[in-house]
């Protein structure tokens, strides 16, 4: 019976097939279930606490074994960065000769590189030829490393008590800092680390570096208007009261006082922002007595000890210069994105999606490097579009720092040649105003790290300030008798 | 034992049957034929998109559902179906963009919920193929209505 045969056979072949194709479904809805148990158990936020973390645990390794998925974004500050820092070819003298003029007589025209990740800071220190070739301070290090336990560690050794930990900090941060570099850098063996930015029972957002902490006292003191810090303007109501009162007026704190969103600007504030060299012991300032603005601090700079304070003198026309450092949170501070709300966090560390857990990348770099997260969640637009607009900024940014640059080395030129000609110390003193005015802006806006987009109209507003000041210098030059 | 593969098969598909309800009932699968907007934060990928709604101005007079599906039965239900696997299909293989956004025919069903509750206010407004028309975008200006502003 073929037919029978084949019929069993049909039927058997049926049979596996619907066993298999059963089977499989099983097998599919069973890995349905356990993708589903992942994103529930993903969406508890387990945190398990392996290490007991406390301030002595500076290496960022330690802190990792509980926060993985922070300390996995941490590490990958060493990639992903367009600039090669102190070890790569080529330098901005390189690329743009007029830099050599422009900081001449400043360890700046030896050695000027771009900057590259986190990961990098006391490395890129360590092998800059500005250190290698000019003395420096112990100062460096409160932002090229993690010195937090070393101030302490000083502080206490000067005698200062664990109960008097503001005066331990301050005492400690002096010792180290007016040391000579190589000596204070034997203290310090990480670049910026966790601890720096949280406590470490808590993980809680915190500031920690003493000319930050004294800075923003003084900018809290200052009439300046800051109204994109809320929390400083309440404590001035506050400390208004306080005076009238005749009560005890307590410092601004930004560990009790600030908002959770201005903590997530005033962490990466610590470091980014204009500073200079107390003389004559070279300890670190941060000049915000006068206000966050280009002038409010040149004010300030001028007015310093009576006479003014220069950080260098020029090589070529002798006259006393202002060098700008990268200046992020005072740029920042000059707006739009300050004046709405947003922290350099929202952008440079935004919040991500692993599975069903919401953490900042930690992995901290240029927001265009993922628009998506970092610009979209505010911006309906296309990611091109969003490029395009920070794209032009920056261009149209660079576009006018390469014309002030002209400008500023023809006033260079025309202040030299003034003075070999022997012209009257009047006009010299004039062009020499205008080169310090000058060259503050143009600096100011050029070792910025954002090419004008952290406040456009900042930017260009100091750029063509400087633009007036270096032919204004040049005019003085070439027909002393009109003014 | 010439029954023995039907028998194998009974068992498979009495499996099958028992781990897709098991499944079904710890995805939490009946609460999303419900209004209550904590079904849709079931899977906490909406975690923002809730909190801010609690937040905003439509908290206290709309849930989910009010805004972002249509109200006539058969189409509320195609639409729960339409974006009921979409959303599983997403966050099983986590495929979908960050941040996560309305797409074109969600938004028209927003839309038509917007004149549907305001309909007395903007009847005067509305251009002449009614809600329908593609160019009317309440959203587009009143951004923060339903989640508060962008954050």
């Amino acid at each position: 019976m073929p037919a029978t045969s084949t019929q069993t056979l049909a039927r058997t072949v049926i049979y596996a097939a619907l066993i298999i194709v059963t089977a499989g479904l099983t097998v599919a809805m069973l890995l349905l279930w356990q993708n589903i148990a992942e994103r529930k158990e993903e969406a508890r936020q387990l945190h398990f606490r392996l290490v007991e973390l406390t301030e002595d645990i500076v290496d960022p390794a330690e802190w990792g074994k509980n926060f993985p998925r922070q300390y996995d974004g941490y590490r990958r500050t060493v990639e992903d960065t367009r600039h090669g820092g102190s070890e790569a070819p080529p330098s901005r003298l390189e690329k743009d000769p007029l830099l050599k003029l422009i900081y001449a007589g400043h360890p700046f025209a030896v050695d000027f590189r771009e900057a590259r990740g986190h990961a990098y800071m006391l490395r890129d220190q360590d092998v800059s030829e500005r250190t290698k070739r000019f003395p420096q301070p112990g100062s460096c290090l409160h932002c090229h490393s993690t010195p937090l336990q070393a101030y302490r560690q000083h502080g206490r050794q000067a005698g200062i008590g664990d109960d008097r930990p503001w005066e331990q900090l301050i005492k400690g941060f002096e010792i180290l800092s007016t040391m000579p570099y190589e000596r204070a850098r034997a203290f310090v063996s990480h670049p910026v680390a966790c601890v720096d930015c949280h406590e470490p029972r808590t993980a809680q957002l915190r500031v920690t570096r003493p000319a930050f902490l004294i800075g923003i006292r003084q900018l809290a003191r200052s009439q300046a208007p800051v109204p994109h810090l809320p929390s400083i303007a309440k404590w001035r109501q506050e400390h208004q009261a306080h005076l009238q009162a005749g009560r005890p007026v307590p410092e601004y704190d930004p560990n009790m006082l600030a908002t959770r969103q201005e903590m997530r600007s005033f962490v990466c504030a610590q470091c980014h922002v204009e500073y200079y060299f107390r003389k004559p012991d070279k300890l670190l300032v941060y000049p915000w007595r006068a206000g966050l603005q280009a002038d409010q601090i040149e004010d300030y700079y001028d007015r310093l000890d009576g006479d003014g304070f220069s950080d260098w003198t020029h090589a070529v026309t002798g006259a006393p210069l202002l060098k700008a450092q990268h200046p992020e949170f005072e740029m920042w501070s000059q707006g739009i994105h300050a004046r709405s709300g947003v922290a350099c966090a929202d952008c440079h560390m935004p919040y991500r999606r692993e599975g069903a857990i919401k953490i900042s990348d930690h992995h901290v770099r240029s927001p265009l490097r993922q628009i998506n997260v970092a610009c979209q969640t505010c911006h309906r637009f296309p990611e091109q579009e969003l490029e395009a607009r920070a794209r032009s900024i920056q261009e149209r940014t660079l576009a006018l720092v390469s014309r002030t640059e002209k400008a500023l080395a023809e006033l260079i030129e025309a202040l030299n040649s003034g003075k070999q000609r022997g012209a009257d110390p009047q006009t010299l003193a004039r062009a020499s105003q205008a080169h310090r005015r000058a060259h503050w802006r143009l600096d100011f806006v050029m070792s910025e790290n954002s090419d004008g987009f952290h406040a456009p109209h900042e930017a260009l507003r100091l750029l063509a300030e400087a633009i007036d000041y270096a032919r204004q210098g040049q005019w003085a030059i070439a027909s002393p008798s009109t003014r | 034992m010439a029954n023995a593969p039907k028998i194998l098969l009974f068992i498979l598909v009495g499996l099958l049957t028992g781990i897709s309800g098991y499944t079904f009932h710890f995805a939490e699968g009946f609460s999303y034929l419900t209004d209550d907007p904590r079904a849709c934060v079931n899977c906490h990928v909406m975690r923002d998109q809730y909190e801010s709604w609690q937040k905003a101005s439509h908290h206290a007079v709309a849930v989910c559902n009010d805004c972002h599906v249509p109200q006539e039965p058969l189409a509320r239900l195609g639409a729960k179906l339409r974006n009921g696997y979409a959303h599983s299909q997403a966050f099983t293989l986590m495929d979908f963009h960050e941040p996560i956004r309305i797409r074109e025919v969600n938004r028209r069903i927003v839309n038509d919920n917007c004149v549907r509750c305001h309909s007395a206010l903007v009847a005067e407004i509305l251009p002449h193929k009614g809600a329908a028309d593609p160019s009317w975008n309440c959203i587009q200006c009143h951004t923060a209505s339903g989640h508060g502003p962008p954050r």
